[in-house]
């Protein structure tokens, strides 16, 4: 029997990668997944709450903008979500997968408590505060530069090794909350220094909240200015192309990571700083609130812009606002803002791909 | 016998981090890097927890055989979900996959804390928390004869069916990974997909397969968490961080799921230690509590130092693979 000629079957579709795409297009694609992301999490509000998904917005809203007093918390959260972001991004550009900001944060934030605690009442506010910010831009800094040490000398893989960072972290600020808990053994720090206000952040006018956000935009703005520049942030980014490339052209690989995580850290430090010494003046183990992990997110989807994050950490923290209101209103438990959080999140995520490339469907077979 | 009561303890902490490391190797395997384990376990420990709470609420007496079967069937289902959100995002849209790791963490966990905080009042049942006393005494179980074995059955026949389950998963995960064909191919792929290609093997269908399997069985720790551990009683944020410290067994492994199962047994120990330690006081302990972390650290540069081919992390872990990008 003659066989039959082989025929390949031609797939459905395939997938091609775009060449460029006008910047228009791919923002009409990003705000096209935001907007089926908040229909899909409103039919989800809907079949959890009952409710109306138009008044689960008008509430959301509300929650976010609804008084002055929580404009201020939407900007104050924005403003530490984007400061924790825009330290992890010159890592990310390096293509050094940097989880371990929430204990960057977390040992910067220590430092900052432990300075209050130790030295409160021995140094002249001026001094102490300077104190603070150097020893917590040194904590945060130490924190990090270990993992790039092993990973620029042994290729010790960062993503494991900043992780298991985080909780060891943890557990340092557990130890120091228990020494230092008031009263005695309740296992909680309480406002530090609550009469004397040593160590605290200067307030500007009556806003409790406006120095940390003047803070993190003039770091948002610097970093910008850095990584696009200056000399060391094009290494960062040829570095992430390619390290045999960087070293090719001679950019010294080793030393640029263990530079750039440095920085990474040190930033991360000062935001523990803001949390501790600017906002809540007092430590747990809760202080960074995850926001090591969400920044990754925001650093992400902002396509490692310093300025575009302004943009995404708003977008987040807008969410975890609104949703918390949501919950508070109908009466749900409030881990809802992290599902709400979470869908936004894979919908953002899955919308690069249209970006990046386009599927060809298979075209008819022209009729004989 | 202060010995043979830390050592079940230890075996009974270290279950969930069996089940959540021998998930993460099959996932890692085929290069994906799942940071979306803790939310994974969480969700296979609430949609266990949800199917037990509807079938308790539903029925006059409880079925011993069915209180099993549907909230472990609930709990594969949920946490395959998550392998599927996963491996749609990583593998056919090739999203970054730290990024949706930690976006499936948020999620998962946030799921697994809304449900847990919410579900009586979702059904409208005025129970004020859940506590599933019968199901939990079903997936208790354990083998009769236990008790008159002395210390050796207290350490090791004294356990619930899911337990064995989890050795029994991480040996013939184990022997699939080094003794088979698909598990060669498994290997190929995370090792080099180009070449895996090249040779004929579909690399997405393998991550795909690798990842979901992984979530599924990485979803029991959860479920093995709340029914055996917490006496099937859920507390949110009661699983705690044993997900990542299932992703630093994972390391401690080299990769193997057999020596996962002493690793667990010693992480597990680690996690408790502190416990039975005298004289020690609360912030002591807490410092105690680190010692998983700081073991891994420190066998991760010792792995990194030494080189040895053996114990690397699969080459391509993390990395995405375009067929069209080589």
């Amino acid at each position: 029997m003659p066989q039959k000629p082989h025929k390949a079957k031609e797939p459905l579709f395939h997938i091609a990668k775009r060449d460029a795409i006008v910047w228009w297009k791919a923002w009409g694609i990003r705000i096209a997944a935001i907007l089926i992301a908040l229909v899909f999490s409103g039919v989800v509000s809907y079949l959890l709450t009952g409710e109306n998904p138009l008044r689960i917005y008008a509430k959301m809203l509300e929650g976010a903008f609804g008084t002055q007093r929580r404009v201020w918390g939407l900007l104050q959260n924005l403003a530490m979500l984007l400061c924790v972001s825009v330290a992890v991004t010159p890592a990310f550009k390096m293509r050094f997968w940097n989880i371990g900001a929430e204990g960057q944060v977390l040992v910067g934030g220590l430092a900052s408590a432990a300075c209050m605690i130790l030295l409160g009442d021995k140094l002249p506010n001026a001094v102490l505060l300077i104190v603070i910010l150097a020893a917590s831009i040194l904590a945060g800094a130490v924190w990090a530069v270990i993992p790039a040490v092993f990973r620029a000398k042994w290729m010790t893989n960062e993503t494991l090794f900043t992780l298991m960072m985080n909780y060891i972290a943890i557990q340092l600020v557990s130890f120091f909350v228990y020494k230092w808990s008031v009263p005695k053994g309740s296992g909680q720090v309480g406002v530090i220094n609550r009469a004397t206000h040593a160590g605290w952040l200067p307030v500007i006018g009556r806003y409790d909240y406006l120095l940390n956000i003047l803070i993190v935009a003039a770091i948002t703005f610097i970093m910008y200015v850095y990584l696009k520049y200056s000399k060391q942030g094009y290494e960062i980014a040829v570095v992430g192309e390619s390290e045999n490339t960087a070293r090719y052209i001679g950019i010294p690989v080793q030393k640029v990571i263990i530079r750039t995580m440095l920085i990474s850290g040190a930033i991360c430090g000062i935001a523990g700083m803001l949390l501790v010494s600017g906002t809540d003046h007092t430590i747990s183990r809760d202080t960074a609130a995850g926001r090591g992990f969400t920044a990754i997110m925001v650093s992400w989807l902002a396509k490692f812009n310093p300025i575009f994050m302004v943009l995404t950490s708003f977008l987040i923290a807008f969410l975890e606002k609104g949703a918390t209101e949501i919950s508070t209103a109908f009466g749900l438990n409030e881990s809802f803002s992290d599902i709400i959080t979470g869908i936004i999140i894979f919908f953002i995520i899955g919308c690069e791909f249209f970006i990046q490339y386009t599927v060809k469907f298979r075209e008819k077979e022209a009729a004989k | 016998m202060i010995w043979a009561g830390f050592l079940q303890r230890a075996i009974m902490q270290g279950i969930p981090l069996l089940y959540g490391s021998t998930g993460e190797i099959i996932t890692e395997k085929s290069g994906n890097l799942n940071l979306g384990i803790p939310g994974i376990m969480y969700v296979g420990g609430i949609s266990g927890v949800i199917g037990a709470f509807l079938y308790e609420q539903n029925t006059a007496s409880v079925n011993p055989v069915l209180a099993v079967l549907i909230p472990l069937v609930c709990s594969m289902l949920g946490s395959l979900l998550m392998g599927l959100i996963y491996s749609f995002l990583t593998v056919s849209l090739r999203a970054n996959q730290n990024v949706t790791g930690l976006a499936l963490t948020t999620f998962g966990v946030g799921f697994g804390n809304f449900f847990g905080g919410s579900l009586s009042k979702l059904t409208g049942s005025d129970i004020p928390s859940i506590s599933l006393t019968a199901t939990s005494n079903c997936f208790r179980t354990s083998l009769p004869f236990a008790e008159k074995c002395g210390w050796f059955g207290q350490v090791f026949l004294s356990h619930s069916f899911l337990a064995y389950a989890a050795v029994i998963i991480a040996v013939v995960t184990s022997l699939i990974l080094s003794r088979t064909r698909v598990g060669l191919h498994l290997r190929a792929v995370g090792e080099n997909p180009a070449t895996a290609d090249a040779a004929g093997i579909n690399v997405g269908r393998y991550k795909y397969f690798a990842t979901c399997i992984g979530s599924v069985i990485a979803g029991l720790g959860g479920l093995y968490y709340v029914m055996d551990y917490a006496n099937g009683v859920w507390s949110n944020d009661g699983f705690g961080d044993r997900g990542w410290l299932a992703i630093a067994l994972v390391i401690f492994a080299v990769w193997r799921p057999n020596i996962s199962i002493f690793g667990s047994i010693l992480f597990g120990g680690l996690y408790i230690v502190h416990n039975y330690i005298p004289g020690l006081d609360v912030s002591g302990q807490e410092l105690f509590k680190m010692l998983p972390y700081v073991v891994t650290i420190l066998f991760l540069v010792f792995i990194s130092m030494r080189r040895k081919r053996e114990a690397q992390p699969p080459a391509h872990l993390g990395l995405p693979y375009f067929r069209e990008e080589r």
